[in-house]
C-alpha cells in the first residue's frame, strides 16, 4: 500500500487528465493548425506557457485561482460545497493546464503537415467536416496524436511542483508518487524512495519505448 | 443543360462565369495558368470560401491534379469511401472497377501504386459517390507523357459507357481536342468562348486560339492502308495520315494544326505534301502585324490555316475564293 498507493493515485490522475486533454486538446490543436487569425501567436504562447514557467509559478497562480476565494475556486465551493485546492479534482484541473502543451503541440505539428487536399477530397466524397476529421485527419496524423497522448500522460505522471503547490500531501487524495518520493527522501527513508523511483523510471521507460515502437512501425508502412 | 454561375475574387483576380454546358459527355475548360480554371472547379465543388452549400452536400465528384488517395486505407476502402457516404448508390461498383481496370489493385496499399494507377483509383472513388457531375482538374498533368497516353483510353471508355457528365480542366489543347465534346475557353476569369468543341476550334476570332493553339479537329473514318499510311474519309473529302489504323471502325478524331496548313492558288504539280485539298476561303482574320488565320471550308468541314499577312496580300486572297489547302501534318487523336 505504501508503495503502490501513491503510484496508483498518480496513474489515476494521469489517466483522467489525459482523457480530458484528448477531448479538449485535440480540437485546440486542430484549430491552431488551420486558423488564419492574427491572434494565433498569442494563443499559441498561452498554450505553451507551462513548458517555460517554473511549476511553482504556475502552481502559485493556480493555488490563488482555485482557492476558496479564487475566481474558479469560489464558484466551485458554491456549486459543490468543497474546496478545489488540496483535492483530487483540483489536481486534475491543474494537471490539465500544466500538461496541455505536451498534448497540443505534437498533435498540432502533425495536423499542420496534413495537406488540405486530403480533407477537400473527403468532403467532395460526401464526408462532413467532422466525419472527415475523424476518418481522415486523425488516422493520417495518428503518430502526432499518439505522441500527444503519451507525452501528456507521462508528463502528468511526473509532475511535482504544481502538485505540491495546489494539492499538498494528503494520502489517497493528493499524495502522488513524486510527492511520496520527496517525503521519503526528507525522512531519509532511502530504501522506500529507491523502490518508488525505480518503479516510476521503469514505467516511464516502457511507456515511451512503446510510443517509439508504435511510431516506427507506422513510419515503416 | 447544367448552369454554371460562379463569381469569386482573390486579390486582383476576379472570376465571373455564367454559362450553360451540356449535361452529357465531356466539357473541356481550357485556359492558360491563372485563367481561373481551378478556381471555377473549386467553386462548383463548394471548396471555395463563402460558396453557399458545403462540399459534402453537393453531389459532385472531384479528381485532383495530384492523385490524392488516403494512405491509411486500402485501395478498396479508398474506392468505397465515397460510395458509403452516397445518398443513392446509382453507380455499379463492378462496372466502374471494370472500366478503369483496377480489379487487381483492390487489396493493394495506395503507396505501392504508380501515378497512373493511383489516378484511376481516384477517378473510381469519385464515380462511386454516384455524382451528378464529375470535375477533373488536369488529372493527367502530374503524369509523364507515356503514362498519360496509356490513361487516355480510360477516359474514352468512361465517356462511352457511363452517363455522368464530366467537366475536364486542362491547359493542353491537344488533350482537350482528344477528349472533349464541348469546350469552354477561360481567359482572365471570363468566358471567352463556349460551344461545341469542333465549332469553337474552327473559330478565327478567338484570340486565345490564334497562336500555337490554333487548329481544328475533324471526325474521319479509316478506310484504306498504303505505304504505312492510313486513308481517312471525312464528310467531303479524304486525307492521309501516318500509321496503320484498323479500317471499318468508328470515326476517329484527327487534329490539324493551323500552322501545318498552307494555301496555294494552283494545285502544285510536284510536292512532297500528300494532302492537297480543294477548299474555299471562308474568312480571313488578321491576328497580329505579321500573321492571319484563314478559315477554309472543304464542303462542310472547316480547316484553319495560319499564314502571313504578306502572303494574303501577294496571293490577293479574298473571302469566297477557291484555293488549295496543303496539309503538312495530321495527328490521329484516338
Amino acid at each position: 500500500m505504501n508503495l503502490f498507493g501513491p503510484f496508483w493515485l498518480s496513474i489515476q490522475l494521469a489517466l483522467v487528465t489525459t482523457l480530458i486533454l484528448v477531448v479538449i486538446g485535440t480540437p485546440i490543436a486542430w484549430w491552431l493548425s488551420r486558423t488564419t487569425t492574427r491572434w494565433k501567436p498569442a494563443i499559441q504562447a498561452v498554450v505553451a506557457l507551462p513548458i517555460v514557467l517554473p511549476p511553482t509559478v504556475l502552481g502559485f497562480y493556480l493555488l490563488i485561482l482555485l482557492g476558496p476565494d479564487g475566481a474558479i475556486g469560489s464558484w466551485w465551493v458554491r456549486l459543490t460545497g468543497d474546496a478545489l485546492t488540496f483535492s483530487f479534482t483540483g489536481l486534475v484541473i491543474a494537471s490539465c493546464i500544466y500538461s496541455l502543451p505536451f498534448a497540443v503541440q505534437p498533435m498540432q505539428t502533425a495536423f499542420e503537415a496534413l495537406p488540405d487536399r486530403y480533407l477537400e477530397r473527403a468532403w467532395t466524397l460526401g464526408a462532413s467536416k467532422l466525419d472527415a476529421f475523424f476518418s481522415i485527419a486523425v488516422p493520417m496524423s495518428l503518430q502526432g496524436v499518439v505522441s500527444g497522448v503519451v507525452l501528456a500522460f507521462a508528463h502528468t505522471l511526473g509532475e511535482f511542483g504544481v502538485v505540491l503547490m495546489v494539492g499538498g500531501n494528503i494520502p489517497g487524495e493528493t499524495r502522488v508518487v513524486s510527492i511520496a518520493i520527496y517525503d521519503h527522501v526528507e525522512t531519509l527513508n532511502y530504501a522506500a524512495a529507491h523502490r518508488m523511483s525505480l518503479l516510476l523510471l521503469a514505467f516511464a521507460f516502457v511507456v515511451l519505448a512503446g510510443m517509439f515502437v508504435f511510431n516506427r512501425r507506422r513510419g515503416a508502412r | 443543360m447544367i448552369r454554371l454561375k460562379h463569381t469569386a475574387a482573390k486579390g486582383d483576380f476576379r472570376l465571373d462565369v455564367d454559362i450553360e454546358v451540356p449535361d452529357t459527355g465531356i466539357t473541356g475548360v481550357f485556359g492558360e495558368s491563372g485563367s481561373g480554371k481551378t478556381t471555377l472547379l473549386r467553386c462548383i465543388a463548394g471548396l471555395e470560401q463563402g460558396g453557399g452549400l458545403p462540399a459534402h452536400r453537393r453531389n459532385v465528384g472531384y479528381v485532383f491534379q495530384q492523385p490524392t488517395l488516403f494512405p491509411h486505407l486500402s485501395v478498396r476502402d479508398n474506392i468505397e469511401y465515397g460510395a458509403k457516404r452516397a445518398r443513392t448508390r446509382r453507380m455499379d461498383s463492378a462496372k466502374v472497377v471494370g472500366i478503369l481496370d483496377i480489379g487487381g489493385l483492390l487489396d493493394r496499399d495506395p503507396g505501392s501504386l504508380s501515378g497512373g494507377e493511383a489516378q484511376r483509383v481516384a477517378i473510381a472513388a469519385a464515380l462511386l459517390r454516384s455524382p451528378d457531375l464529375v470535375l477533373m482538374d488536369e488529372p493527367l498533368a502530374a503524369l509523364d507523357r507515356d503514362r498519360r497516353d496509356r490513361l487516355l483510353p480510360y477516359f474514352d471508355r468512361l465517356h462511352d459507357e457511363l452517363p455522368v457528365p464530366i467537366i475536364y480542366v486542362s491547359h493542353d489543347i491537344e488533350e482537350v481536342s482528344r477528349l472533349c465534346d464541348h469546350l469552354v475557353l477561360l481567359d482572365a476569369g471570363r468566358v471567352a468562348a463556349n460551344g461545341d468543341l469542333f465549332d469553337v476550334l474552327a473559330r478565327t476570332n478567338v484570340p486565345m486560339l490564334s497562336g500555337r493553339n490554333a487548329g481544328v479537329v475533324i471526325w474521319a473514318t479509316p478506310v484504306d492502308h498504303e505505304d504505312g499510311l492510313t486513308k481517312f474519309d471525312f464528310a467531303d473529302g479524304d486525307i492521309w495520315a501516318p500509321g496503320e489504323f484498323e479500317t471499318g471502325r468508328n470515326p476517329l478524331r484527327l487534329r490539324i494544326a493551323a500552322s501545318d496548313v498552307s494555301i496555294t492558288r494552283e494545285r502544285p504539280a510536284q510536292s512532297t505534301i500528300l494532302n492537297i485539298l480543294r477548299a474555299t476561303v471562308e474568312k480571313i482574320c488578321s491576328v497580329d502585324d505579321a500573321t492571319a488565320l484563314v478559315r477554309l471550308s472543304i464542303g462542310h468541314q472547316d480547316l484553319l490555316a495560319r499564314v502571313t499577312n504578306r502572303s494574303v496580300r501577294c496571293l490577293e486572297l479574298r473571302e469566297g475564293e477557291r484555293v488549295f489547302a496543303q496539309v503538312k501534318s495530321v495527328t490521329v487523336k484516338h
